[in-house]
Parts: C-alpha cells; structure tokens; sequence
C-alpha cells in the first residue's frame, strides 16, 4: 500500500481520485501517482459502500436472497437476479415454461440496452461533453417506463423468480417495445454524429488505455472490456443459456485493444440487443409464466454454478448448499471487479485525462465492484 | 472630469454585473436547448430572475479560506480576474459613439490586459495549496500563454488590413464591408482561428482544462466558495463577452450595419437599426457559438491541446499573415 498523502520518494505526486470525485461515479478510491501529467501508478481502494451481501444472503431463504442481488449491479438488475434464478433452479432441477425463458431473454436485452445507453451518456460525461448524458436518456427512459410498468421498478427490479417470472408481462408490453425498437432506430445516429465521428473524441480514444489479450485474459477481464481486446467471452454464445441458442446474433469482437474498441463493443452491443429483442418480441409463446414450485425452496446438498453475461461481463452466481431453506455460502463473481484490476496496466504511462477515459470504458458500477 | 470618470466607473461595474447575470442565464437556456430540457423556469418571469437568485445565494455564503492556504493570494487571486475583466471593458465600442476609452492601441491594449488573467488563475492554483488546483492552474499556464499567440497573430491579420491598432478606426475601415466579406480566405482563416485561440484563452470547453470538472474536479477554483468563486464566475463570463466583442469588432464590423454594394435603399434600411443592436447582435452571435462548442465538444487532453496550437493554429496563422500581408500590399481586398 502506498501513503496516501505527500510525494513519493522521487518526487512523484500522490493523487486520490475519490471517493467523493466527480469521474468515479460512486465511491471508487483510486490512489494514483503522477509525475507531472504522466501516470506512474493507480491503486483502487475498495470498501466504502461494502455491504457484505453475500453473508447477508446466508440468512436469506432461496426466493428472498435474489432481491439483495438488484442492489449490486443496479444497472443489470434483472440480469443478477435472471443468474440467481437460474442457479437455484438448476439446483432443483426444474424445467421452466418457455414463455418465461423468452420474456426472461427481452428483459435482459433491454436492461442491457438500458445500461450500455447509461454508460454511453457518463463516458462523454468523463470526457467533458455533457449533451450525451441526456441524449442518451431520452432513451433510456423509454426503457425504464417498459420496466416499470411490467414489474413495477425503474432501476432496483425484481422481476425473475425460481420458476420464471413474477408476473406476467403488461398487454401493452409488445407494443411498447416495439416502439422502443423504432425510436431506438431513428436515433442511434444521432449516437455517431454526437460523438463517435467526433475527432476530439476520436483522438482522445484512439490509441489509449492499451489492453493486450493476454492481460485481458490474465487479469480475468469479460464483457466488452475482453471483447475489445479481441478475447471471445461472450457467455451468452459460449454457454448458452434460456433462448440465446435459438436466436440470431453476433458477438461483438473489436481487435483495436484500446478505449475506442471498448466503446466501439459496447455500441455494436446495442444493435445486437435490438435484433435479439426483434426476434422474440412477435414470438412469446402462450402459456404459464412461472413453473409451479414448492413454497419454501430446499436446495438438494452440493454445489451449484451458474454463469451469465451481463453488461459488464460475465456474472456467476455460486451456491453452496447443506439442503436447508438459505444458503449455506454465496459467492458472487462480479464483472467490474476483475475489469477493474486491469486499471493500472492500463492507465501507466498514459496522461490523467485518459485515465478518466479508461474508467469510462471499463463501464464500473462500485456497488457491484465492492458488495 | 473626477465626476466623469467616477459615472463612467459606475456605468462599467453596472454593466458588468448586468452582463453576467444576462450570459450566465443564456449559457443556461442554451445548454437546456441543446440538451432537450427546459432551463431555469421557475423564478421570476420565464426563470429570467435565475442568476440574481443564484447571485444572492453565493452572496450570503461564508466565504471560505483552507487552511495551508497563502492567505494574501488566495483572496487577491479573484480579484485580480475581477480587475482585468473590467480594464479589458474599456476601449471597446458598444455603439457609434460610444466608447469609454477612445485609445489609439485599443488592439494592442486587449492583447496586453487579456494576459494578465493567466496571473490571477496561476495565483489562485498556488495559493489554494491543493494539487488538483495546482495542476488545473499550470495547465492554464500552459494553454493560455500557448494560445496567446495565435489569437494575436489572427488579429493582426484585420491590422494590417486596415493599418491601425485603433479599434474606432477599424470599425470605421469595414463601413463599405466587414473585413470578413472583404478580406477573402486569408480573413476567414483568421476569424476561425481567432475563435479557436479565444476559446481556449478564456477557459471554455472543449479547452476547459483548468477546470476539467471530471479530472480535477474542479481545477484551480476547487477550493474557492461563495462570492469569491462567484468573481472567477464572472470574470469568465465577462471575458466571454470581451473577445466576442473584439471578434465582432475586427472581424465583423462592430456596430457598423451589413451593407451590400450598391442597393441603396437595403443600405437606407440597415442604417435605421440602431448601432448598439448591431453590436450586441453580433457579439451574442459568436457568445452564443462558444456556447454551442461548450455543450457540443468533449474535452482535449493537455498534450494534444498544446500539439493543435504549436503544430497547427500558429504555423497556419504564421502563413495566413503572410498572405495577408501580400494581399494588403498588392491590394487585393475590396
């Protein structure tokens, strides 16, 4: 660990960047040393929104301890709780009806449309523009008025339940995402002309924030992180799960290694999420929405592993079971996490100003970071 | 004359203040516009009361001073910023005849006063004895002295067109044309550069590198409060307003009116519109365009900040004199 304060021993500076510092979004800590403009060294402190969430979901039954997981990548919430779910039901061996799979598969798209437009907005927001931020909204809000008016929450939703889902979707559900579709269509150029094809942001971008494959795969980078740098990590192709074998899309992969490809990812992400949602929004099979379950979920004994991609990358869920009605331990595998640590790799060397830009595209919620 | 300059003292603070309550409230509409929301809308008629509010508030706030800080230059820093924007007031014609100081250097004056704001922003960084301050303020060293240079070779461009630093009598040189009509290409390469470099000069996005809100918070002002802040605030805005109105008045012809040719009876109708509106006119034009580049424009990093002025705006604007020069000697232009 390094002092926190005063110079180094050469004279370089010592920066803290958080926890209360308008790039971090949250309270990330990152102890950064710098000579003059140039990065030496950037050590992120974690703790200050920790919660212990996986202790406290050793006391929370099977159907209760999937609400705490909304609370930790707030920007994935249904994709958390739609890898929980999924891990206890694997542990009870229940098959669930495929209406549900497909509402389960178009809620996880818009979440991660919802949150690649979010991310979208604070990285131009990063780099000094503000209009994105708001642009990106207007979209945004679409989303979250779908979300709500189906399960009730705009952000901390609690939709997937061992079984399917909790309700069955709103008769305005399919229409409104249509319209959703449409509008996302008629605006996505505005997306490119604001700041893709922007050459300040082309040159602040291009070139930065360097992260070969080898260190993306060393440091345990997923989502786009990895898939900028080239590294296949798509969970939803590799181990498919729900529909996503049945539906046409691409994985995303850029070969640039740097902040531009990461942006690039996330960009040509949202367009697979609308053909993914464009497959299934006119096929929702009939039937029941949630299989029929027990009332209190008892886990068979044994350990259970389930992984999922979500906006930031792969999302496991690991459950150790003693065969009781609560968990006997959870470990949660959070994306932002591992992304994280490939910070300093990144970031030495670079001016500070990219430094905010590599945070922008390394895309970190803290609360899922530091649970 | 004590009586005289004492007015005129009152008419400029007056003005001052006026004017920043005016572009702090436009800077806000305009962003609102840009970025599909509605702006201040709630106090007074239209939110129009906004920035007295807001002035009120940070009137009545405790004004602050760290405890490292120097204290001498960390409270004299604001008002430095303060006292430039207000000399740089001065020779600058808001309407036929109107004019504060008729100075013969008037141009030279604007080059002069406007560097000493760089004094203000380095003093403010240094004393505030905070690193983010510290680099937000060397950062502005770096850009402002940088930019200098291309902003008064742009504007030499219009001096020799016209042989004058007298900026009445530049005004009076565009009343068949503003320069930007007359003086071809070589002109409008000097207008775009001037509004490069005063943009830059005065601290906007996407040259806002001593503020960079998301890197250093908030730069050299982090540690400032209340009414101290408000005059770095202000100065901004004030400085905003002094190199639009340089710009109007070299490049765009000042308060003279758009006159074409011959067409007499058009000429007769420009003539009936006051020469204050055209100034503020065209003034508020180019406000509104460093506005536009504000809420459009992500930020440059320090490096290539410093490589588009050494390496592209001051070799073109080199270049671009010479053309002007060959272009005033052959007497090329209109």
């Amino acid at each position: 660990m390094v002092e926190e304060i005063g110079t180094t021993p050469e004279g370089d500076i010592i920066i803290n960047v958080g926890p209360q510092h308008p790039a971090t979004h949250g309270v990330l800590h990152l102890v950064i040393t710098i000579n003059g403009e140039t990065i030496k060294k950037v050590e992120p402190h974690l703790g200050y929104i920790h919660r212990s969430i996986e202790k406290m979901c050793e006391s929370l039954t099977y159907r209760q301890f999937i609400y705490v997981t909304s609370r930790m990548d707030y920007l994935s919430a249904h994709i958390n709780n739609h890898a929980c779910a999924l891990c206890v039901e694997k542990g009870l061996q229940i098959e669930i009806p495929s209406r549900a799979k497909v509402i389960r598969v178009i809620m996880d798209e818009l979440t991660r449309i919802a949150s690649h437009e979010l991310w979208w907005g604070a990285m131009a927001m990063d780099l000094g523009a503000f209009t994105p931020f708001f642009h990106a909204f207007r979209e945004r809000e679409t989303i979250n008025d779908i979300m709500e008016e189906t399960c009730g929450a705009r952000l901390t939703m609690n939709y997937m339940v061992p079984g399917g889902v909790m309700l069955d979707i709103h008769p305005n559900f399919q229409k409104r995402v249509k319209d959703f579709i449409t509008l996302y269509k008629s605006k996505i150029s505005e997306y490119d002309e604001l700041v893709t094809g922007n050459i300040i942001f082309q040159n602040r971008m291009k070139g930065v924030g360097y992260l070969s494959p080898e260190d993306a795969i060393s440091f345990g980078c997923t989502g786009p992180t990895a898939k900028g740098s080239g590294v296949s990590s798509d969970i939803r192709k590799l181990y498919p799960y729900e529909v996503y074998d049945q539906v046409q899309f691409d994985e995303v992969l850029e070969t640039g290694c740097d902040s531009f490809a990461r942006y690039m990812v996330r960009i040509r992400e949202m367009n697979q999420s609308i053909r993914i949602i464009e497959q299934l929004i006119d096929n929702i099979p009939e039937g029941d929405f949630q299989a029929k379950t027990k009332a209190v979920l008892k886990l068979p004994k044994g350990e259970f592993y389930q992984r999922v991609e979500t906006a930031r990358g792969e999302f496991g869920v690991y459950i150790v079971s003693e065969g009781g009605t609560t968990p006997y331990r959870i470990k949660f595998r959070s994306p932002g996490f591992s992304n994280l640590s490939a910070l300093d790799q990144m970031a030495r060397g670079s001016k500070l100003g990219d430094l905010v830009a590599m945070m922008g595209t390394l895309d970190l919620v803290i609360p899922d970071i530091d649970r | 004359m004590v009586i005289e300059m004492v007015i005129a003292g009152v008419c400029v603070i007056g003005l001052f203040a006026a004017l920043g309550l005016v572009l702090v409230l436009m800077e806000r509409r305009v962003a609102a516009w840009i970025q599909i929301r509605l702006g201040p809308n709630r106090v007074g008629p239209k939110g129009m009361l906004q920035s007295l509010a807001d002035t009120v508030k940070l009137l009545v706030k405790e004004g602050m001073t760290p405890n490292g800080a120097d204290k001498f230059l960390f409270n004299f820093a604001p008002f430095i910023a303060m006292m430039v924007a207000m000399l740089l007031m001065a020779p600058i014609a808001f309407a036929k005849d109107f004019q504060l100081w008729d100075l013969n250097i008037g141009v030279l004056y604007f080059s002069a006063i406007s560097s000493i704001m760089v004094i203000s922003i380095l003093m403010a960084g240094w004393a505030s004895n905070n690193k983010y301050s510290l680099m937000g303020a060397m950062r502005s060293g770096a850009q402002i002295v940088s930019y200098e240079l291309s902003a008064g070779l742009s504007i030499l461009a219009v001096v020799i067109l016209t042989g004058s630093l007298n900026l009445n009598e530049i005004i009076q040189s565009q009343a068949d044309g503003w320069w930007i009509f007359k003086g071809h290409i070589p002109v409008i390469i000097a207008f775009i550069i001037f509004i490069i470099a005063v943009t830059a000069e005065t601290n906007r996005a996407p040259f806002d590198l001593a503020e960079a809100e998301s890197e250093l918070t908030a730069g050299f002002h982090t540690e400032y409060s209340g009414m101290k802040f408000a005059l770095f605030f202000l100065a901004e805005y004030i400085n905003v307003f002094i190199v639009c109105a340089i710009g109007a008045t070299l490049f765009l012809g000042g308060w003279m009116p758009f006159h074409i040719g011959h067409w007499e009876a058009f000429n007769h109708v420009m003539d009936y519109i006051p020469s204050s509106l055209w100034f503020f006119g065209k003034t508020f034009f180019l406000i509104f365009l460093i506005m536009w580049f504000r809420w459009t424009f992500p930020r440059l990093r320090i490096d290539q900040l410093l490589n588009l002025e050494w390496k592209y705006l001051l070799p073109i604007s080199m270049f671009n004199i010479l053309l002007v020069t060959l272009m005033a000697i052959l007497g090329w232009h209109f």
